[in-house]
């Protein structure tokens, strides 16, 4: 696309085109260093840096299209949102970034200063008008998580559509019967948005096309164990947050190639990082576009990232959702219990998730665990200590980190993770 | 004779250490100012030494300077030079111009768990020095004054703004500046134990970086350890003689 029909096309958006532009242009320089700088990087990488390069660019254009031939779109901010039901509405899910500072003012006047950087920065990329994927929406799906979002939420349903889902805060059998609901009422907003009825053959179809994303995303990070590393920890990241909005068929076959290429340097003990290089695990609060900042730095301290106990990595890939029940009431019993499954801190007690970090750490083969906390994320705060005591007791050294989106920190966080990576080697 | 050289680049203040067959051979500081790599310059005029080891926060910056130089962080080098002149050593605090650090030692100097205060000043020796102003006051005399008092009001701020609007206040309560000053001190002291607390506080403890040269901290801090703690005679020379050792014993 050229430069002036994708501006005509922002335009059309009703982005705030400077504003916009600086944002492209920081993105575009943060790559370049984090990403294109990367030595030894794989092929299949290329396809990345195409999707991250053509972010606000074709991705967008075929969103219009798609809307343009009658589709409907639909942002999420959240792995409870079944994109299996979206998909079967004939809808497109794109997850939303929010993972850099902007509008971080407007945002103040809607939320209050002490509220996570992610819940600012989708508030913030709204009300400074710079994010396409948000203005492409017909509708948002929020959720009953943290109290943070929960109560964004109400101010954010003000400027775009919303429809909140409510997440329960416990897996008792009346949680199960309460989420089971809540699948429906999302299923019947969406019918109401598309017009379209969702059968058993369209579940069906969508759960295919939504597991074989899963299980590519599974494939790739189980050739993690492999050592050394035969892939950044920062282009895995990148696999995951793509996998929130590109196409999840074009997705799923350029990241089954990409695992193809792994496995080809795997046979060869070839890999991105010298063999012995500290290998870490990454725990806590999701990292969407462009948080690459403490990938980067831990990943410039002397240690490779290994894979990620989060939303942007395994909370969102470990379960695929069974696609045996043949009617609608069984496959939505079968959805209910997978996203039931999610380890999310938001849920009390929510024990499953030491066991999941502990066992990703043994099967990884990870020298460390680094917990990563969203200043001002009460859930996560909270389970940094658990994870602590559990890493403790697992005998695996342990590092926890709160930060932001913030760069003033940087100097201090790299002498943090080094002195962490020290003593690992 | 070969010689290994531990260069120290702080906030406040560069510090060199060369050891030579063994033992240090000389040591020199410099302040950092805005211009580190020209006080660098000043401290190199005849000559980089061969083997460098830079630690502290401006070691990335000294690692472009001289490509051949190798880099640490200051808490493993804090650890190296303490545990070696105190091996019965089993805990590190080092507070600094920014930063205060707490390491739990493992034999040989070895770094376990340890914990950083985040971005702000609270509790470093920057807290002192900015509030050592609001008396007039250099940090030394500060620290003497602190000394003198008998009762010291409890400061509750740890924000170096809000503690001068506290101090600012009993001022004008009629609080002795000797009082505030403990009270102030007191703070700090009471912010690090909690730190301390956190890595598994065990005895003995080893007090480094320049604010061990305050005696009311010392003082302080042994009240609250029930115990003295181990002072090297230059505490702020620790992490530029841990990193000279470190290339010392990954050398040989
Ligand atoms: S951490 Fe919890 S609330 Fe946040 S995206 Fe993940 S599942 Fe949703
Ligand atoms: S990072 Fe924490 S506070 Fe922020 S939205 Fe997620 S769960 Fe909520």
């Amino acid at each position: 696309m050229s430069d002036a029909a994708h501006t005509a096309m922002w335009e059309r958006l009703d982005l705030d085109i400077e504003a916009h532009d600086a944002l492209l242009a920081v993105l575009g320089k943060f790559y370049g260093d984090i990403y294109l700088a990367q030595e030894g990087r794989l092929k299949g990488a290329e396809y990345l840096d195409f999707v991250l390069s053509e972010v606000h660019g074709l991705r967008i254009k075929e969103l219009q299209d798609a809307k343009a031939a009658g589709k409907k779109i639909v942002g999420t901010f959240c792995v409870f949102v079944p994109e299996e039901l979206t998909l079967a509405a004939g809808a497109v899910q794109v997850g939303l970034c929010a993972g850099a500072k902007a509008g971080t003012e407007l945002a103040e006047t809607l939320v209050p200063r002490n509220t996570c950087d992610l819940i600012k920065s989708f508030i913030g990329f709204k009300l400074a008008r710079i994010c396409p994927y948000t203005e492409s929406c017909d509708l948002i799906v929020g959720e009953t998580t943290c109290d943070g979002k929960k109560k964004a939420y109400e101010a954010f349903g003000e400027h775009v559509p919303m429809h909140v889902m409510e997440v329960p805060q416990c897996k008792a059998p009346c949680d199960r019967t309460l989420f089971r609901a809540e699948l429906v009422r999302y299923k019947e907003a969406l019918e109401q948005l598309t017009g379209q009825t969702i059968t058993a053959e369209a579940l069906a179809e969508a759960t295919k096309v939504v597991n074989a994303k899963r299980r590519a995303l599974q494939r790739l990070a189980a050739l993690r164990a492999a050592e050394p590393a035969p892939i950044s920890g920062r282009d895995a990241l990148l696999v995951n947050q793509i996998s929130f909005y590109d196409d999840p068929v074009r997705f799923t076959a350029k990241i089954n190639e990409l695992c193809d290429e792994i496995e080809a340097r795997i046979t060869k003990g070839q890999g991105v990082a010298p063999a012995k290089t500290p290998r870490l695990l990454l725990a806590g609060c999701p990292m969407a576009v462009p948080n690459w900042k403490l990938p980067y730095l831990i990943e410039s301290s002397g240690a490779v990232i290994v894979g990620e106990e989060s939303c942007i990595g395994a909370r969102n890939t470990r379960d695929c959702t069974d696609e045996t029940p043949g009617n609608l009431d069984a496959m939505l019993d079968a959805l209910c219990d997978r996203y039931m499954k999610i380890d999310c801190a938001c849920f009390t007690p929510n024990t499953e998730r030491l066991d999941n970090i502990a066992a990703m750490a043994r099967d990884l083969k990870a020298d460390g665990v680094i917990h990563y906390g969203l200043l001002f994320c009460q859930p996560y705060a909270h389970e940094a200590m658990k994870v602590g005591k559990a890493m403790d007791a697992a005998g695996i050294p342990y590092l926890s980190i709160e930060t932001d989106y913030g760069m003033e920190d940087a100097g201090q966080l790299k002498t943090r993770v080094e002195a962490f990576v020290e003593t690992l080697a | 004779m070969t010689e290994y050289a531990g260069l120290d680049i702080g906030s406040r203040s560069i510090k060199l250490v060369v050891r030579r067959g063994g033992a240090v051979a000389s040591s020199r500081r410099l302040p950092t100012t805005f211009d580190p790599l020209g006080q660098l310059e000043k401290l190199f005029a005849h000559g980089v030494p061969e083997r460098l080891a830079v630690t502290g926060y401006g070691r990335e910056l000294a690692r472009e300077r001289y490509p051949q130089a190798r880099a640490l962080t200051e808490i493993k080098a804090h650890a190296l030079g303490a545990g070696s002149l105190f091996p019965q050593a089993a805990t590190l605090l080092d507070i600094g111009g920014q930063d205060t650090k707490a390491v739990a030692l493992l034999p040989g100097g070895k770094v376990g768990r340890f914990e950083m205060n985040d971005r702000c000043a609270a509790g470093t020796g920057k807290f002192l020095e900015y509030t050592a102003t609001v008396f007039g006051l250099s940090v030394a005399d500060f620290g003497r004054l602190a000394l003198t008092g008998n009762d010291a009001p409890l400061i509750s701020s740890m924000c170096t703004v809000f503690a001068e609007t506290e101090a600012t206040t009993l001022m004008a309560r009629g609080v002795s500046p000797a009082n505030i000053a403990l009270g102030l001190h007191r703070a700090v002291v009471a912010r690090t134990m909690a730190m301390l607390g956190r890595v598994g506080l065990t005895a003995p403890l080893v007090f480094v970086g320049g604010v061990a040269r305050n005696p009311c901290i010392v003082r302080l801090l042994a009240d609250a350890l029930g115990q003295e703690p181990l002072l090297p005679a230059e505490p702020d020379l620790t992490g530029a003689l841990g990193a000279a050792l470190w290339l010392e014993t990954t050398a040989a």
